[in-house]
C-alpha cells in the first residue's frame, strides 16, 4: 500500500481495482451507474457519504438513499456519493491492502466526508455498518471520535429506536430525510465558515439543540437493580427532553427521485418505483411503518404520472412501482391505474402494486394492472387465520370477503394468489393459526368452482411477529422461538393433510430464531451495544442473509454480556412490559400519543376494532395536534369500492 | 412484427466497465434501445424479448475495443442514427463505435479469431520471452477449465495461432503479450493462454494481468492482422 500523502477527496480505485479479480460480483464495486452524478470535491463545501448497509444489489434500488442522493447534488455547495456494504471476500481484502471503505460513485474514501448517514430499514443492517466504521478507520465509540472523522448520523425506521447503536452513532434523524439533511447541512456549512469553532462537539450541539437531531450523548441513563431503565435526562443546557420526527407536506413539491439510478450490475428491483402516498391510517396495531408515517400525504395524480413519464424517459425501465404502504388505497388509484395502462398500453412497459389489503382490492384495478399481458400472481396480507384475531390487530376483513376477493381474481384468470401471515401476534392460540389452512382450503375449493380450473394455487406465507417500538404492541411479549416454530410445524401438517386441496397450496415461512434477535435490536436498549459489537468481532455480518445470519452466536453472545446487568435475550423479547416502565425510545417522539397507544394496546386484547381515519373520524392518536400536520389526500375523497364482484 | 433489417455493431467496453459481465451489458443495451425508441423487433410467445443476438462475448474482467451484436428492427433506420442514439442512452464505458447493415449471411464465420493484448506486471521479460518459446514449441499443452459439469480439460495450444511478446514498451516487471486465437469448442480464452503458459512455460503470475481484446476477425497472411468482420457489410 502506497505511503505518499492522503489528498482528500482523491480516488482509490487504482489500488481497489487491483483487488477485484479475486472477489465475487466485482462490478457491484465499480458505479457507473446511469444517472450517476458526479461532482468536483473542491467545488463543494458540505460532502455526505450516504450508506444503504446491505449489497449492493439490495441497497442501489433504496428509494430513501436515492432521494436525498439527488436533493442534497442539486445544491452546488453539497455533496453526496453513496456506499454500501462490501462483501466478506472484498472485507478481508480490504484490510490486508489497507484499502479504505469507499464510494462507488467517484471511489473516495468515506472517512474523508464531512457526514456519513446510515439508513436503517432494519435493524439488521447494524453489523453492516460496524463493518463499514472500521474500513473506514472511523473509532466505533463515538466519543473517541475527532474532527477528522465524520459525523455518523443514522435515519430510517429503525432509527425511531436507535438506542442499541447510541454508542457508534453521533446523531440520529427521525421521519422524512429531505429538509432536514439540508437543515443538518447548512448548519454545518456556516459551522465550517466560521473556523469550525469547538470543532465537532461544538456542531453536534448546535444540531441538537436546533431540535431537528437526536445526538446520544447528550443524554444520560440511569437503571433500577432491576435493570429497567429509570431515567433518561439531557446533560447539556438547551437540549430537547424529546427529540421528534419530521414529517414532509406537499409531496407534489419533492418530485424524487428524478433521475432513477440505472445500474450496470443485477439488482433486487429493476423498475422505476414512484411513492404515491406517505403515511397511513388504517391503523394496524403491528405495523411499526404505518404508526410511524402518520399522517397520509397523497401525491396527486398529475404528479404521479409525470413522475413516471419521466422515469421512464431516463432509465428504459420496462416495469413502473406504485409504491406505499398500501397503495389500493390512495383515494384516486382507480384513475391513476386506468391513466397509466391507457399511456403505456402497447408498449412493453407493466405496472405493478406492492401487496394489497383484501378490502381495498378491486378486480377492475387488478386488470389495469396487467393490461400489456403479464398476468404474475396477486399477494394479499390477511396477516391473521381468524377473525377474532384480525379484531385484535385492527385488520377488518372477514373470512366471507377475503374468499370472495381471490375467487374474483381466479375467475378473472389469476392462477397464483400469495398470502401473507404473521405467527405470534398477542392473544393468538393454535386455532387461530390452524384457521389460516382451513381459510387456505376453502380459497382453492371456491376458486377451482368459480373458475372451472383445478390447477389453481395459493401460497401461504408465514413469519414470525416481532413486536416494535412505536406501536400499540410495544408492550407486548414476543412469542418464544419454540412455540413459534411448534405452531408453524402444526400449520404446515394441517395444510398438506388435506387431500383435496393439499398440493394446491404453498407454505413458505421463517422459523423463529432469527425473529428473536430482530426482537432484541427492535426493543433493545443501550446496553445491546455491546452485543453487537461482540458478534461482530466474532465475525458476523450480513444478518438479513438467512446464509450468514447466526443465531447460535448471537444468542451465546447475548447470554454472555447482559448476564452482568441481571437481564437476558428474554428480557428484550418475551417480556411484557407494563405502562410505568421506562421504554428505551420514549424520549424519542413520533407524535403518536403514548396514552392513546396504551389504550389501543388494551382495545386490542379486547379485540376492539379502531376505523380508518382517512374516511373515518379522527380517534386522536395525537400525530396531528403535536406536529401541526394534516392528513392530505387527493381532491375526490371518494374511497374506491372494496370488492367488485363479477 | 416482421424484422425488415438488421443492424450490426461493434462495440467496446472499457474501463471499470471490464468488470460487467455479458448479461449486464445485456440489460444496459435493452434499456438503452428502450429509451431510444429504436424500433426493434420482439420475439414472439409469453415473455416477448427484443431480438438482439451477442456473439463470442468477452470473459468478465476482460476489456475490449471489439465486441459484436447484431439487431433486428421492424423499420429500416439509418446504422449512424443507430449508433447515436444507443450510445446517448448508454452509460460511460460502454459504447459501440460502428455499425453497418447486415448484408452477408454468414457474419459469425468472419469471427474466425480474437486479438488479444496481455499485460503482465511483477515480471522479468525474458522470463516471459522464455516461456512463450516453450509454448509454441509444444504440440499440445493441455489445461483445465471449472465448468458447471465439473472440472473439464482440452488442449489450448491448436486454437494459439499466433504468440508472441511486444517489445515496443520495455519495461522493468513488465510485459506486453498479444495471442491470436481461433474461435472455436472449446473456446481458448486468455486465462486458458496463461495456463498454458504455466504448465509449458513455467511461468507463474502473481499479480493479475490486465487483458484487452483488440479485434476479431478473419484471419489474413499475417495473423496479427484480422480482417474487419464488416467488410463484407459496407457497400
Amino acid at each position: 500500500m502506497s505511503t505518499k500523502e492522503k489528498i482528500l477527496g482523491e480516488s482509490i480505485f487504482a489500488d481497489l481495482e487491483k483487488l477485484l479479480p479475486f472477489v465475487n460480483k466485482p462490478v457491484q464495486y465499480v458505479g457507473g451507474e446511469l444517472n450517476a452524478i458526479t461532482k468536483d470535491w473542491n467545488q463543494t463545501q458540505v460532502r455526505w457519504c450516504l450508506m444503504y448497509p446491505d449489497a449492493y444489489e439490495v441497497g442501489l434500488p433504496n428509494q430513501g438513499v436515492q432521494i436525498l442522493y439527488e436533493v442534497l447534488n442539486e445544491r452546488a455547495d453539497f455533496l453526496a456519493e453513496r456506499t454500501y456494504a462490501v462483501w466478506p471476500d472484498l472485507e478481508k481484502l480490504m484490510r490486508e491492502n489497507q484499502v479504505e471503505q469507499f464510494t462507488v460513485d467517484q471511489h473516495r474514501r468515506v472517512s474523508d466526508f464531512d457526514f456519513f448517514g446510515i439508513s436503517f430499514a432494519t435493524e439488521l443492517g447494524y453489523t453492516n455498518m460496524l463493518t463499514a466504521l472500521n474500513l473506514a478507520n472511523i473509532p466505533f465509540d463515538a466519543n473517541e471520535r475527532t474532527d477528522n472523522h465524520p459525523i455518523v448520523v443514522a435515519g430510517g425506521h429503525a432509527a425511531f429506536n436507535p438506542e442499541p447503536i447510541a454508542k457508534f452513532i453521533d446523531a440520529a434523524v427521525l421521519g422524512d430525510g429531505e429538509e432536514v439533511i439540508l437543515a443538518i447541512s447548512e448548519v454545518a456549512k456556516e459551522h465550517k465558515q466560521e473556523g469550525s469553532p469547538g470543532g465537532r462537539d461544538e456542531l453536534l450541539r448546535r444540531l441538537a439543540v436546533s431540535g431537528n437531531v437526536y445526538v446520544p450523548k447528550f443524554y444520560d441513563l440511569e437503571y433500577f437493580s432491576d435493570g429497567k431503565i429509570k431515567k433518561v435526562t439531557p446533560n447539556k443546557p438547551g437540549i430537547p427532553y424529546r427529540v421528534s420526527k419530521h414529517t414532509l407536506m406537499d409531496l407534489d413539491s419533492w418530485p424524487y427521485p428524478k433521475a432513477p439510478l440505472v445500474p450496470v450490475a443485477e439488482t433486487v428491483h429493476e423498475r422505476a418505483s414512484v411513492e404515491i402516498f406517505r403515511g397511513c391510517t388504517r391503523g394496524c396495531r403491528f405495523c411499526q411503518a404505518g404508526m410511524i408515517t402518520r399522517p397520509v400525504r397523497e401525491r396527486s395524480i398529475t404528479t404521479v404520472a409525470q413522475v413516471v413519464d419521466n422515469m421512464i424517459k431516463k432509465t428504459g425501465f420496462d416495469e413502473v412501482g406504485l409504491l406505499s404502504l398500501s397503495s389500493a388505497d390512495h383515494s384516486e388509484i382507480a384513475e391513476i391505474t386506468k391513466g397509466l395502462a391507457d399511456r403505456y398500453e402497447g408498449s412493453s412497459t407493466s405496472l405493478s402494486l406492492p401487496s394489497t389489503r383484501v378490502d381495498a382490492f378491486n378486480i377492475d384495478l387488478a386488470n389495469e394492472l396487467s393490461r400489456n399481458g403479464r398476468r404474475s400472481g396477486l399477494t394479499f396480507a390477511p396477516e391473521g387465520g381468524s377473525e377474532r384475531i384480525r379484531k385484535v390487530i385492527n385488520k377488518m376483513v372477514t373470512e366471507e370477503d377475503l374468499i370472495r376477493t381471490v375467487t374474483t381474481a381466479y375467475a378473472n384468470g389469476w392462477r397464483q394468489v400469495k398470502l401473507y401471515f404473521m405467527c405470534g401476534l398477542p392473544t393468538e392460540t393454535d386455532e387461530d393459526v390452524l384457521q389460516i389452512a382451513r381459510m387456505a382450503a376453502e380459497v382453492i375449493r371456491e376458486g377451482r368452482k368459480a373458475s372451472g380450473r383445478k390447477d389453481i394455487r395459493t401460497t401461504v406465507s408465514i413469519g414470525g411477529f416481532v413486536p416494535k417500538p412505536h406501536t400499540p404492541f410495544q408492550w407486548a411479549a414476543q412469542l418464544s422461538w419454540q412455540e413459534t416454530d411448534r405452531r408453524l410445524l402444526n400449520l404446515k401438517d394441517e395444510i398438506k393433510q388435506n387431500k383435496e386441496v393439499g398440493k394446491s397450496i404453498g407454505y413458505r415461512y421463517h422459523d423463529g430464531r432469527p425473529g428473536i434477535i430482530e426482537g432484541l435490536l427492535s426493543r433493545g436498549d443501550r446496553r445491546v451495544a455491546e452485543v453487537i459489537e461482540a458478534v461482530w468481532r466474532r465475525g458476523q455480518r450480513f444478518d438479513g442473509w438467512h446464509e450468514h445470519f447466526s443465531f447460535d452466536l448471537w444468542n451465546e453472545v447475548a447470554d454472555e454480556i447482559l448476564k452482568k446487568y441481571q437481564i437476558d435475550l428474554d428480557w428484550f423479547t418475551t417480556r411484557e412490559r407494563n405502562f410505568e416502565e421506562v421504554l428505551p425510545w420514549d424520549h424519542l417522539d413520533s407524535g403518536l400519543d403514548r396514552g392513546w397507544l396504551w389504550q389501543d394496546w388494551q382495545d386490542a386484547i379486547n379485540g376492539a376494532e379502531v376505523e380508518d381515519c382517512r374516511w373515518t373520524a379522527c380517534y386522536d392518536c395525537g400525530v396531528c395536534p403535536s406536529m401541526g400536520t394534516d392528513i392530505q389526500i387527493g381532491p375526490s375523497g371518494v374511497k374506491t369500492l372494496p370488492l367488485t364482484v363479477v | 412484427m416482421p424484422v425488415v433489417q438488421k443492424i450490426r455493431m461493434r462495440y467496446e467496453k472499457l474501463g471499470r466497465m471490464k468488470f460487467s459481465s455479458h448479461r449486464d451489458f445485456q440489460r444496459a443495451l435493452e434499456r438503452a434501445i428502450r429509451r431510444s425508441k429504436i424500433p426493434i423487433a420482439y420475439s414472439a410467445g409469453f415473455s416477448p424479448h427484443p431480438k438482439i443476438s451477442y456473439a463470442n462475448a468477452a470473459p468478465t474482467g476482460c476489456a475490449s475495443l471489439a465486441e459484436y451484436i447484431e439487431i433486428g428492427l421492424t423499420e429500416p433506420v439509418d446504422p449512424e442514427l443507430v449508433k447515436n442514439l444507443i450510445n446517448e442512452a448508454l452509460g460511460d464505458g460502454l459504447s459501440i463505435k460502428d455499425a453497418v447493415v447486415a448484408r452477408n449471411k454468414d457474419f459469425i464465420d468472419q469471427l474466425e479469431a480474437s486479438l488479444w493484448k496481455i499485460e503482465l506486471s511483477a515480471v522479468s521479460e525474458s522470463e516471459v520471452r522464455e516461456a512463450v518459446k516453450k509454448l509454441l514449441e509444444s504440440q499440445e499443452v493441455v489445461v483445465e477449465r471449472l465448468t458447471k459439469q465439473g472440472i473439464r480439460k482440452f488442449d489450448a495450444r491448436g486454437a494459439i495461432l499466433a504468440l508472441r511478446v511486444n517489445a515496443a514498451e520495455p519495461s522493468e516487471g513488465y510485459a506486453i503479450l498479444e495471442v491470436v486465437v481461433r474461435a472455436g469448442n472449446p473456446t481458448v480464452r486468455p486465462d486458458d493462454v496463461l495456463s498454458a503458459l504455466k504448465s509449458a512455460g513455467g511461468l507463474a503470475l502473481t499479480v493479475p494481468p490486465m487483458v484487452t481484446r483488440r479485434a476479431q476477425g478473419k484471419l489474413t497472411e499475417d495473423p496479427f492482422q484480422l480482417l474487419d468482420p464488416f467488410a463484407l457489410d459496407r457497400e
